[in-house]
């Protein structure tokens, strides 16, 4: 499986984002996207998504199951945390878990997956008791209760820890390491071996066909 | 598909969900009528219908905003797109979950309210029924709104007017096959099919329109 971006170009509004993004990414392999702030770090993974349309190039998964739609097979983790505070930190992620998919064999429970960022004690207590780490944390383990080839992070150490950071990595390389593809935009440093980079900046402007007319 | 409707339902159960907040500004606008109007009993349960209509329609366009609008504030919506289900299917599961919390408490304080307006008992009956099938099309029709509105913050008031227009046709076939069922010489069953299909028409064009809007939205 691999996911193939050729000279992709979007823009917001009038204002051309990024173009010319060509990269493919074999499975097994990390892509780190770094960039200074609005550099379009943020709207690449929008767009891997599907969330957002490219105004040029295409964006195509090969190898995967015919009839699936490349967003069926991301995970999708923003800076919002995607949790609900009334509800306990079971209900959250046994929701997401049914509502996203166990996906194929050797799945975690959600116990096993808690224990995994060290939060099994916070199992019953409602998501908005929490701290802004631990919610991330929490938010993290959504991506390991359900089995998806690729991982679409953005900024997923932000509010973590030193211990945390490195928990993740750890994660993030295991998941490289049985086959799965990493899509990181990160300012920090998260200490994947044999990474792909990927500069926004190199790729920044270039015009909008809208502003021309 | 059965997670997102339990998930929605214990929601709003929860302290903060809100499935009661209707049925409370229902019992506010059905007790402060008679005190408006004055004690005539004939009155009020010629007018019952109506208010009891007018006040269900209220109450229920006031939840519509936290249809989508939580779900975009905390990250959801943007994680319930990547399911393997389509939107649509997402946005009718959230409306029928929606009505369930919000919408059929309505329709179960009815006949109370309804003694409230010294209502005959075949009165109330056609009322219940009537909101029965009619406030699921609230429920389907602020869906769009609700979808439109998923990105303005306090989007609640512009909700209700961009569906108004459409939830008037609700209305008045409601009240006039209530009337139906008291007054003799007018008719219950065809205002009340109306209805039906209203319900009907709307529970497939409101999940798609809104699917569309939320689709458009997502970035």
């Amino acid at each position: 499986m691999k996911l193939v971006m050729e000279n992709l170009a979007v823009d917001r509004g009038e204002r051309r984002i990024f173009s010319g993004v060509n990269v493919t990414v074999q499975a097994g392999t990390a892509l780190v996207v770094t960039g200074p702030n609005g550099a379009g770090k943020s709207t690449l993974l929008k767009t891997i998504a599907g969330f957002l349309r490219p105004t040029d190039g295409i964006i195509r998964l090969e190898g995967a199951q015919e009839e699936t739609s490349l967003r069926e097979h991301c995970h999708y983790l923003a800076h919002d945390n995607a949790l609900k505070p009334s509800l306990s930190v079971r209900e959250n992620l046994s929701f997401w878990q049914s509502y996203l998919g166990a996906g194929p064999a050797s799945i975690d429970g959600i116990e096993a997956a808690l224990e995994r960022i060290g939060l099994l004690h916070t199992i019953d207590l409602p998501a908005g008791f929490l701290s802004a780490g631990q919610k991330r944390r929490i938010a993290i383990a959504r991506l390991l209760v359900s089995r998806r080839t690729i991982w679409l992070v953005d900024e997923p150490t932000a509010a973590l820890d030193a211990a945390s950071e490195k928990g993740f990595a750890a994660m993030a390389l295991e998941h490289v390491d049985s086959g799965g593809i990493l899509v990181a935009a990160t300012h920090q440093e998260l200490g994947l071996k044999n990474a792909m980079r990927l500069d926004m900046a190199a790729h920044a402007g270039g015009v909008s066909d809208k502003a021309a007319l | 598909m059965w997670a997102l409707f339990i998930r929605e339902l214990r929601l709003a159960s929860r302290v903060g969900g809100g499935a009661l907040t209707g049925l409370l500004f229902y019992l506010a606008v059905v007790t402060v009528i008679p005190f408006g109007v004055g004690p005539d009993l004939k009155l009020l349960a010629r007018i019952g219908p109506a208010v009891l209509w007018i006040g269900a329609l209220l109450a229920g366009l006031l939840g519509l905003e936290r249809l989508f609008q939580q779900d975009r504030e905390d990250g959801s919506l943007v994680v319930l797109l990547t399911g393997q289900y389509p939107l649509a299917l997402v946005v009718l599961v959230k409306c029928l979950a929606h009505w369930l919390a919000t919408g059929l408490p309505l329709v179960i304080a009815t006949p109370v309210f309804g003694l409230f307006m010294n209502m005959s008992a075949d009165g109330i009956g056609a009322v219940v029924a009537t909101l029965l099938v009619g406030t699921p099309a609230i429920t389907f029709i602020g869906a769009v709104g609700a979808a439109v509105t998923v990105t303005l913050a306090r989007g609640g008031l512009l909700i209700a007017i961009l569906i108004l227009p459409l939830i008037i046709p609700v209305l008045i076939f409601g009240v006039t096959a209530a009337y139906g069922a008291v007054e003799d010489p007018a008719p219950f069953l065809p205002p009340f099919l109306i209805l039906c299909a209203i319900t009907l028409f709307f529970s497939v064009l409101g999940p798609l329109a809104a699917a569309f809007a939320i689709s458009q939205s997502a970035e």
